[in-house]
């Protein structure tokens, strides 16, 4: 039952997309290929779960290239000596060398290419975004006047890291002898096992702590089953204890134990705070305090980290859903949304204040969301929720809009059309507006000045206004990306390791105290 | 893995564990709260009261009652065995201050968490009257705790069974009429503090409630414990889990309370007749 959507109706296996890969492989392979031949290779659909049965199972969604796909897809890039796409990947992966190896069939030096710089490949190929990074900056793409006919780098990382995991030749990279340093990381995203990796190769002693049972932060909890399979989030956790990295569970740093304590008690040299933004927006709208309204960190964390869209065996429960409402039009929308269906909503309905252009979210995972039959309703967003009597959820408000003047984010600004108001009938509505740091780093973090946002404040090593504690990742950006997040860590362990050798400047205010 | 060091039972349904948590116990203060996870794959999280803690010895001692399938599964637990996950201190500390005089109200299992609070005013100089009701007699959990910290302790049963015959805001009422109450704690089920604040409200006493909201996280990042506190919407888990009796929305909490009702229902019934089938199998 695999297959894929290559137009309206018609549906390619796994088998007939491999198949066509070896035709075209047959004819090009051995041959020194010319820019334009390379830019006539059709790009590589992803093979996929079909839509009608996966929109019911949590198992991943895309299927991975086969070996002879990823070579004829390999073969697209045209080696560029000025590699655009290196600036693009904001962790600065040599992307034309490690997919030259795929060309040549070398896939472990492929991905250990790729690990040099990133030690989440199976991740990053599966999150993301590549259209905005890497893949935007392609000239195959520009080429062909078609940014989504940009090689496929992510697929290519995707699939090295896939095919070295399922090879059993994983190797850890190496690490230099103990400093004697000890580092404290608080939070284990995306950030924090990044800076983690980074510092335990340094040789310093590195512990993390975090609130939850689990190792991944968002990786864990937010991104659902069916996107990123969190056994290999679960694999990665242990090379990085392989690594020698400690961690530290049950643990919410300002509560469990201060800052302060951590660096004058505990003997840490340095703390990095790479908490995120885990604090679930609201609309401050009326009806928001009935059963059946969830913020998306809660629906998904209830299905996705605690499981409970296996009803026989998970013991959180979920409320039973006939018509869903999911708001907002971004990643964590769209995740919420195929989610419910999967635990057996029947009509799922995205509500959007744009248009279907101005949606944050991923285009693969909006493609995805349609094909599994999620109905979205575009220049409309939420007035009131109201309720049956009983306190419990039976339609949402809504009210349409138009798309006004350009705003400070450059999007044009949504204006509701007064006197629209109408009403679609759910019993569940699911908030995925965003979210902003945690108020407990204001609370129980005084050591470390916050921004009005709340974010905390850093200059451009990362420091935060204490000499000793370092902070990345969402918890000084806001919400971003998986990657971005990681290349906070790593620019952060940078500045850390500097620090702990001696060589970093000292911050500017430091005369004057 | 956090060990049982000891267990008691402290009525039919009522359970007191003493748990390995040295960073707990060491962080601990009055009104906070932890959250635990008995094994690592499918297991609920669920939040619950630290009756006491023991930063040299690093434990601390949770009463549960059963009232679903988590609970019972804990309450079959056995000195020695453990309990997956366990992470706090989490909430808000009580804001002990010297006031004057105090009355701690506990209903049923809020006796628990109160036994600390209702400590740290008597040590902060304030006089301490004590009102701790149940049902009947057999649910009167930490009696001879609740004489040692309070000037004065009311015992109340429903059925008259023990104490006195009344309800617990029946005595709340008299000590507001009599004039001298500066300030009232009250914990237990969401309709008791709810009546405890309607009693002391025409006394424009300040009432602190400490709420027990369904939470997933207990950190703040998921709102499934938020509750209406005047306009606007609270986070039990950071922002409480006390808040000022005469503002909460107690219908709305109560509502979201039940939500899952059925499902937590129908969890335990399996629980139980899965327990029953392990018993006949000598299990």
């Amino acid at each position: 039952m695999e297959h894929r959507h290559i137009s309206d109706d018609v549906l390619y296996s796994k088998e007939e997309l491999d198949r066509r890969a070896r035709e075209l492989l047959s004819d090009l392979e051995g041959r020194t290929l010319r820019n334009k031949e390379r830019l006539a290779i059709p790009p590589q659909p992803m093979p996929e779960l079909d839509p009608v049965v996966r929109s019911r199972r949590v198992d991943e969604v895309t299927l991975g290239y086969t070996e002879t796909q990823a070579k004829v897809e390999a073969l697209r890039c045209l080696q560029c000596k000025n590699a655009p796409c290196i600036a693009g990947c904001p962790v600065s992966i040599n992307i034309p060398a490690f997919i030259r190896k795929i060309v040549e069939g070398e896939y472990k030096e492929s991905v250990d290419i790729i690990k040099e710089t990133n030690l989440l490949p199976s991740i990053c190929g599966r999150v993301c975004p590549q259209e905005k990074q890497c893949q935007e900056a392609c000239t195959v793409g520009k080429a062909l006047k078609d940014p989504l006919k940009a090689v496929s780098i992510g697929r290519l990382e995707r699939f090295v890291a896939d095919w070295e995991r399922e090879h059993g030749l994983y190797t850890l990279p190496p690490v230099k002898p103990d400093s004697g340093k000890k580092v404290a990381i608080i939070g284990s995203g995306p950030a924090g096992l990044t800076a983690a990796v980074d510092l335990r190769r340094e040789g310093h002693t590195v512990v993390i702590f975090e609130a939850f049972p689990k190792a991944g932060g968002v990786m864990v909890y937010g991104i659902p089953e069916f996107r990123l399979p969190k056994r290999l989030v679960e694999d990665e956790i242990r090379h990085l204890e392989d690594l020698g990295v400690e961690f530290v569970y049950d643990f919410l740093v300002g509560k469990t134990r201060t800052l302060t304590q951590l660096l004058e008690e505990d003997g840490f040299d340095v703390v990095f705070i790479s908490a995120g933004a885990g604090l679930p927006k609201f609309m401050g709208i009326e009806g928001e305090d009935l059963v059946g309204v969830y913020s998306a960190n809660e629906y998904l964390t209830r299905t996705n980290l605690m499981k409970a869209y296996d009803r026989e065996r998970a013991d959180t429960p979920i409320l039973p859903s006939r018509r869903v409402a999911v708001i907002g039009g971004g990643n964590v929308a769209m995740d919420a949304a195929r989610m419910a269906l999967r635990v057996g909503a029947e009509e799922v309905i995205v509500i959007y204040r744009r248009t279907e252009k101005e949606m944050p979210a991923r285009r693969e995972e909006v493609i995805h969301a349609m094909e599994e039959g999620v109905e979205f309703r575009f220049l409309t967003n939420v007035k009131r929720i109201m309720g049956d009597g009983e306190g419990k959820v039976r339609a949402v408000e809504c009210l349409s809009y138009r798309l006004g003047e350009p705003d400070a984010s450059g999007r044009p600004r949504p204006v509701p059309i007064e006197g629209s108001e109408h009403s679609i009938e759910v019993d569940t509505v699911i908030f995925a507006l965003g979210s902003v740091p945690h108020p407990l780093i204001r609370k129980t973090m005084p050591e470390v000045a916050v921004s009005e946002r709340g974010t905390i404040v850093v200059d451009e090593h990362l420091r935060t206004s204490h000499p000793r504690i370092f902070a990345g990742g969402d918890v000084v950006t806001g919400a971003a990306t998986v990657i971005e997040a990681m290349g906070a860590g790593r620019k952060a362990a940078r500045s850390i390791h500097l620090l702990l050798s001696g060589e970093l400047p000292p911050p500017k205010e430091a005369g004057t105290s | 893995m956090r060990r049982i060091v000891r267990k008691r039972q402290l009525s039919e349904n009522v359970f007191q564990f003493v748990v390995e948590a040295p960073h707990v116990a060491k962080a601990h203060r009055p009104g906070q709260f932890v959250v635990i996870q008995l094994e690592d794959e499918f297991s609920e999280r669920i939040p619950l009261s630290v009756a006491d803690w023991d930063p040299e010895a690093g434990t601390i001692t949770l009463i549960v009652q059963v009232v679903g399938k988590t609970t019972r599964m804990l309450s079959l637990r056995r000195e020695g065995e453990g309990i997956a996950h366990v992470l706090g201190p989490l909430g808000n500390p009580t804001d002990i201050e010297k006031v004057g005089t105090v009355v701690c109200v506990g209903g049923g299992i809020g006796t628990a968490p109160l036994h600390p609070i209702a400590r740290a005013f008597r040590r902060k100089g304030n006089r301490v009257i004590s009102i701790i009701g149940a049902r009947t007699k057999d649910l009167i959990i930490l009696e001879d705790e609740m004489r040692s910290v309070s000037d004065e302790l009311i015992v109340c049963t429903d059925d008259g069974s023990y104490g006195r015959k009344a309800l617990v805001t029946e005595p709340l009422k008299e000590l507001c009429e009599q004039g001298d109450v500066n300030e009232v704690v009250a914990i237990g089920p969401p309709i008791m503090m709810k009546f405890c604040a309607e009693t002391t409200r025409p006394f424009g006493i300040k009432t602190v409630v400490s709420l027990n909201t369904i939470m997933v996280d207990g950190t703040g990042m998921c709102g499934g414990c938020r509750v209406k506190v005047g306009d606007e919407i609270k986070f039990v888990c950071v922002d409480g889990p006390e808040f000022d009796g005469h503002l909460v929305d107690f219908d709305g909490m109560m509502r979201r309370l039940a939500a899952y009702r059925p499902m937590e229902q129908e969890k335990d019934h399996r629980c139980k007749l899965e327990l029953v089938g392990n018993e006949r199998r000598g299990e």
